[in-house]
């Protein structure tokens, strides 16, 4: 494997470039302005920066009232901030009016090391049931910097997940909405994976390609619409198992999308999802958590030999040590 | 608005509210005509004499249901009630969405719908809804679940304020949305951005669904508490229209306007004093014709 690049803050010079000459659109933040990386576009653009302090679900309805009227809000805070705390506002003064309201959600799953508070592992099954909610899932540098443009048309509200701090560059094309990244075809297994699972789980698939397993492996950045043909087509294919691997509880998410489309298309293969199993996650570095929780490179070849029934032999670095993992460097803070 | 309306023309107004929530409470065996008598005189002052709106655009006959707002189904249809929207024109959000009944009754009086838009009220396929929802006639935005239309009106006001509009933005609550949480986060962001064309009036009649607002979670004071916030405050008797009208006049001096309109949820109709349960009246033998000698109208009346 070649060098993997590592981009330093993807999304604060993305939506600095995304959001200048868009007179529309306004940033808002809820208090974690430099951890939501967006303290570059209050320097740039003060006059579109609004404060709301620590009002999260005030901060929804001024949302909804500013698409009202005609602007692009782009609502900025950690991702439980976004969808646990004011879930009612965010559902009943943004989705239910269909608004073009942008919910950008920082620190996804696993990814802080703030503990249980600030670990969404539920927010992509509370946003994918609303109705009118678009949702979209960023799995590396390439995803953050180009999922602005994706979405901005989106006749709706949209939830991202944002990646911040160092992350690694998996992919050189942009991120469309709707439509998945297969990383490899295959017709024995199919992983689908999401968010830092997608870059944990790459030498996984490697090493079990290099030991003859046909293993397809998708990467899945649109959670809602679930409607992408390659994802029908590469279940389809995997006549031995799919494995979903996410960042997530595995109620929900990825793995129950795939659970829904397979029963819903009548393919009867077998299942394996991989992610946070019922219960709640606590405080430590992603590498450690990956491993304690079960989802590490390693894990996904467990998976896949128990699915098969057959030993690959593989031994594999501890989790987040391969490149394309997401970054190991220990947050300075919140 | 208009000019000339006074506090006469708003009296009748709200006798009329009245009386016509009355007669379809008695038809429907229940209604939330309590939050009627409360807010009958501010409704109507509102709509005569202080907001600044354009003439209805809204048919006279409520639309039918015809899908919920998604791609390509606007939201806030029901907003055209209130008149086109415009850089002069006010706003109106109605908050506590159970009201809509006294909304529907006010709308009708002052020529805004049909006279007989309540024959649709709570019908099976209509949009004349008990808790509206914003494609309801009057209502601009989805808040039965209470305390989000000050947010909403926040983010309205701060778009307008950016715009240079003059137009003010209204919202309409009840006193028991002062429990709720996001509330006090709305008042305190409000007054950081100096909203000066944001205004509330709040409908203060000490009643919620348990009961008393001091028995079930005390609100008092609500004057000292807003004005804290950082609010220009104002308490009024909420059945005096030239009261009501006051605050609006003055001007503001870069803090948004609360009036408190201090009200009583059997005002008009003395027999609803003594239910137990004034959030959502249905009588019992005998209990009907009490409140229409209140009014000094007959069983004819209702019946008609």
């Amino acid at each position: 494997m070649s060098a993997i690049e590592q981009v330093s803050r993807p999304y604060a010079a993305s939506f600095v470039e995304f959001a200048r000459n868009r007179r529309e659109v306004l940033c808002l933040s809820a208090d974690l302005t430099n951890s939501v990386e967006i303290d570059d576009f209050k320097k740039v653009c003060p006059d579109r920066f609004i404060s709301c302090g620590l009002s999260e679900q005030a901060m929804m309805g001024v949302a909804g009232g500013l698409a009202r009227e005609g602007l692009l809000p782009y609502v900025h805070t950690f991702a439980v901030f976004v969808t646990r705390r004011p879930y009612d506002q965010v559902a009943m003064s943004i989705a239910y009016p269909n608004l073009r309201v942008h919910l950008m959600g920082f620190l996804p799953g696993l990814t802080t090391p703030g503990g249980v508070t600030h670990q969404a592992i539920d927010d992509i099954a509370l946003m994918r049931v609303l109705p009118n909610m678009t949702v979209v899932d960023c799995g590396d540098a390439t995803d953050v910097e180009s999922v602005l443009d994706a979405t901005e048309d989106v006749d709706g509200p949209v939830y991202c997940r944002i990646l911040r701090g160092r992350v690694p560059r998996l992919f050189r094309e942009p991120l469309e909405l709707g439509r998945a990244r297969v990383l490899e075809s295959g017709d024995d297994v199919c992983l689908f994976t999401s968010s830092v699972c997608t870059g944990e789980a790459m030498p996984a698939v490697a090493a079990l390609r290099a030991k003859g397993l046909s293993i397809g492996h998708v990467h899945v950045s649109t959670l809602k619409p679930f409607t992408d043909p390659a994802v029908l087509e590469a279940v389809g294919a995997a006549r031995r198992g799919v494995i979903s691997l996410e960042n997530h509880l595995v109620t929900g998410g990825l793995g129950s999308s795939l659970a829904e489309l397979m029963a819903e298309q009548a393919i009867g293969h077998r299942l394996v999802r991989m992610g946070l199993y019922d219960t709640y996650a606590h405080g430590g570095s992603l590498p450690y958590l990956l491993e304690y929780y079960g989802l590490s490179a390693r894990h996904v070849v467990d998976a896949v030999e128990r699915l098969t029934g057959e030993r690959f032999g593989i031994e594999l670095e501890r989790a987040a040590e391969s490149e394309g993992a997401p970054s190991t460097e220990k947050a300075e803070a919140l | 608005m208009s000019v000339q309306a006074t506090k006469a023309d708003v009296d009748r107004v709200a006798a009329a509210i009245r009386r016509r929530v009355l007669l379809h409470t008695i038809e429907n065996n229940g209604g939330y005509l309590c939050q009627a008598c409360s807010s009958a005189e501010t409704l109507a002052t509102l709509y005569l004499r202080v907001m600044h709106l354009g003439p209805s655009v809204g048919p006279l006959i409520p639309r039918e249901f015809d899908g919920v707002p998604g791609p390509g189904w606007p939201a806030g249809s029901g907003a055209a009630y209130n008149g086109e929207r415009g850089p002069d024109n006010d706003r109106f959000l109605l908050s506590c969405t159970h009201y809509s009944l006294g909304l529907y009754a006010a709308l009708i009086e002052v020529g805004r719908l049909d006279e007989h838009a309540l024959d649709h009220y709570d019908r099976d396929g209509s949009t004349v809804e008990q808790i509206g929802a914003e494609h309801s006639p009057g209502i601009e935005v989805t808040t039965g679940s209470l305390a989000q239309a000050l947010s909403i009106g926040l983010g309205i006001a701060l778009a307008r304020q950016e715009r240079g509009d003059r137009g003010r933005v209204w919202v309409y609550m009840s006193d028991g949305e002062l429990q709720e949480g996001q509330t006090w986060e709305a008042l305190s962001l409000a007054a950081h951005h100096g909203l000066d064309h944001l205004g509330v009036y709040l409908d203060a009649n000490g009643s919620q669904c348990d009961g008393p607002i001091y028995a079930v979670h005390e609100v008092e004071p609500i004057a000292e508490r807003v004005r804290s916030f950082g609010w220009k405050v104002h308490e009024v008797d909420g059945h005096d229209s030239d009261a009501l009208v006051a605050p609006a006049l003055e001007p503001s001096h870069g803090k948004p306007l609360f009036v408190i309109a201090r009200t009583c949820s059997w005002r008009g109709i003395p027999s609803l004093e003594s239910r137990a349960n004034k959030h959502y009246v249905r009588f019992r033998p005998g209990e009907a014709e009490l409140a229409l000698r209140d009014l000094r109208l007959s069983a004819e009346d209702a019946r008609s």
